[in-house]
């Protein structure tokens, strides 16, 4: 028997990217708000780049990978019929505690796939209904970046870009010689004081967590003003399932708390933001007699669609020093190969992104498990032609929606609360496999052009499943997809979802931008519809 | 055998080198170490130690937690690939013993090579060899240049690439 909570206006289940941005957005209210998070909140002491050990700590407990970490708040996944393994971070910022930072925009194009290049669907909405929730998202974030890029439509970065740097110009000078487009990222990572965060120190360690405090995660941008507007967040709560009344609306959820004592939290409203894996995996496990193949599920859709962005990775060595450990992963991208061309022999397209370099503890056993650095006499010599020395290119190809890539219930493995784990099912498709190919061959082309002198291809990056999209899709269609243009479920009218399931197709970018402004852009529409929301 | 560390400077001791309870039993230490210092040796002309230098070995011993198991299990593996306790090898031998465990077991090599890296490349006489400055990352930082921004003028040049969906 479940213990009994004091009611709430709105449950959000999930404190990360949409979930922080929809509490914040939501808190003008006044309404009663409480967030459940599986997860701790990070101390940034705790952070990798504080000890010397820090390039152990990040393959170790703040690994990108669940499977990896295993910590008792985070969930397995089986992902043994999928070429990319999952990644995520569950705790108060969620994933962005452990992103890059790079925070691109969809494109207009984005939205209109279907129309532009007949496949997957177009979006029910557009770049211009989302485009003042960017900006709103670009101030709470604090996003740096340099205005003018001729591969989107005008929009004014907060703060000035990050550092070129060495592999930035040399990588820079490359891409003039082929005559391609590239610009500097616009990012999350503060690159002067903003909000109470001080700049970049370029320690070089963002996806393990930022020390400094300069790169926006959640739990420093969007959840201290939440919280002082009176919003109420428990950590350590892991949902089980959303339960529903006779009327066939969400009643609540039950949940584990930081004890392992099951409770039951009533609400009026419940929003989900658990990322593309972790939202289907609730609804699927909150099947009942009223909802017999999971909430929210008469279209089927639940699950289905699941899209990661395939990425190639190309890195090559390069005779001069260039930025190496030291700065943000990302400084420059290109999206020169981003709309679509017919002759290319694929649809859709792909961003470059710049990687600067790698720690010296990653120099080695990349270099000593791929075989190119050898082990013995030879060792040293051949190591100080690596370190600072590589730089690198990855492509962040478009996946395009296919109903068999999916999230099911796993029926053997569960986490450490007894809730089923999720089982991945996931194939590359051909057109993948073609921009794949096509972005690792422009990429050594690029590195050749820059200097390179040695130059390696690893595509797909099977570590690479940073973005999981399209498990829970919005549209206009009760039939073909979950929610309806503003995120709320058409079969259970007070339940919303704000994170990545929602994406209708994927577009060839970071997606946590977009993530945050739909959710900003979801919240909005709660707000201005409070008098008749179910209806 | 293990290859002999090198008359090096005194440095600071970065890491202590207390006895430890080590999870292994000594035979698969000696061949711990002997793996260690294969992979990486000492070497004069750079003045570093070896992957199997005392101070180094201890880290890595302080530092297993959870992997003891598993680099008990590597060295099981390597040591039934070899036919022979992988220390028991010839000096001559053992590299090329390494190098067919690398091709027959990626999974067990990785840690192997993960373990020795972590710790030696963290050690002081290692990062000051490199030009680094032997400390964590935060709180001082690094230095990037900014770089030069007119490097764009050709991308301003061409003009807008984005597609407009409105026509």
């Amino acid at each position: 028997m479940s213990a009994m909570n004091a009611p709430v206006d709105v449950l959000i289940i999930g404190a990360g990217a949409s979930g922080a941005a929809v509490a914040w957005s939501l808190a003008e209210t006044r309404m009663r708000i409480l967030c459940l998070e599986q997860g701790d909140w990070v101390k940034p002491t705790d952070y990798p780049s504080n000890g010397r050990d820090y390039e152990a700590r990040q393959m170790d407990e703040f690994h990108f990978s669940p499977n990896r970490r295993a910590s008792d708040v985070d969930y397995p996944v089986n992902e043994d019929d999928s070429p990319i393994k999952v990644a995520n971070f569950n705790g108060v910022g969620g994933g962005t505690v452990l992103y890059a930072g790079h925070f691109p925009r969809f494109h207009p194009s984005d939205f209109r796939v279907r129309s532009l290049d007949g496949v997957a669907d177009d979006w029910p909405i557009d770049y211009r209904t989302l485009e003042p929730y960017y900006a709103e998202n670009d101030r709470m974030m604090g996003v740096s970046g340099l205005a003018g890029d001729p591969a989107y439509p005008p929009k004014t970065p907060v703060m000035p870009p990050l550092p070129l740097g060495r592999t930035g110009m040399a990588l820079g000078q490359g891409f003039n010689q082929l005559g391609w487009h590239w610009w500097p990222s616009d990012s999350t990572i503060a690159t002067q004081e903003y909000g109470g965060r001080a700049p970049c120190i370029n320690l070089g360690q963002c996806i393990a967590g930022c020390a400094q405090g300069a790169k926006a995660s959640t739990d420093i941008t969007y959840w201290p003003e939440a919280l002082r507007a009176g919003v109420v967040l428990r950590t350590r709560c892991r949902v089980r399932e959303i339960t529903t009344n006779e009327a066939g609306m969400a009643s609540g959820v039950i949940y584990y708390d930081e004890h392992g004592i099951e409770q039951f939290q009533p609400a009026e409203v419940v929003i989900v933001a658990c990322n593309g894996i972790g939202t289907p995996r609730i609804l699927l496990n909150s099947a009942s007699s009223r909802h017999p193949d999971g909430l929210a599920n008469s279209s089927g859709m639940v699950g289905r669609n699941l899209m990661f962005h395939p990425y190639a990775g190309v890195y090559g060595r390069f005779e001069a020093a260039l930025d190496g450990h030291r700065g943000p992963i990302d400084a420059v991208w290109s999206q020169q190969f981003y709309e679509t061309d017919p002759s290319r022999g694929f649809v859709r397209g792909y961003t470059f992104e710049t990687t600067r370099g790698r720690g010296p503890v990653q120099t080695a056993l990349i270099g000593m498990l791929s075989g190119k650095l050898p082990m013995g006499a030879g060792h040293h010599a051949a190591y100080r032609g690596l370190f600072d020395r590589i730089a690198g290119l990855v492509a962040i190809c478009e996946d395009l929606p296919e109903a068999h890539n999916r999230v099911t219930l796993d029926p053997t493995l569960k986490d450490s609360s007894g809730i089923p784990a999720p089982k991945v099912s996931y194939t590359l498709s051909e057109n993948s496999l073609k921009m794949l190919a096509h972005s690792a061959a422009r990429a050594t082309e690029v590195l050749r052009a820059a200097g390179a002198v040695d130059v390696s291809v690893t595509s797909p990056l099977s570590i690479g499943g940073w973005h999981n999209m399209g498990t829970a899709r919005m549209g206009a269609d009760p039939e073909r997809s979950v929610v309806n243009e503003w995120g709320r479920s058409h079969d259970v009218k007070n339940l919303f979802i704000v994170d990545g399931s929602i994406f209708v197709t994927s577009a060839g970018v970071n997606p946590t931008s977009t993530i945050q402004a739909l959710a900003l852009y979801v919240a909005d529409n709660i707000k201005r519809r409070l008098a008749n929301l179910f209806d | 055998m293990t290859v002999p560390t090198p008359s090096l400077p005194a440095m600071p001791v970065p890491i202590q080198s207390a006895a430890i309870d080590s999870p292994l039993s000594a035979s698969q230490r000696r061949s711990l170490l002997a793996v260690l210092g294969c992979m990486i040796p000492a070497s004069e002309v750079f003045k570093v130690p070896g992957a199997d230098d005392p101070l180094i070995v201890a880290d890595l011993l302080n530092s297993l937690k959870a992997q003891a198991a598993a680099l008990i299990t590597a060295l099981d593996r390597l040591d039934a690939l070899c036919g022979q306790t992988f220390h028991t090898l010839a000096a001559d031998a053992q590299p090329q013993a390494l190098d067919d465990f690398r091709r027959a077991d990626m999974k067990h090599f990785a840690l192997l090579v993960t373990l020795c890296v972590q710790c030696y490349y963290r050690d002081d006489r290692v990062m000051r060899s490199l030009g680094m400055e032997a400390r964590a990352p935060f709180p001082k930082g690094f230095e990037v240049p900014a770089g030069d921004y007119e490097l764009l003028d050709p991308v301003r040049a061409r003009g807008p690439i984005w597609r407009d969906p409105t026509g």
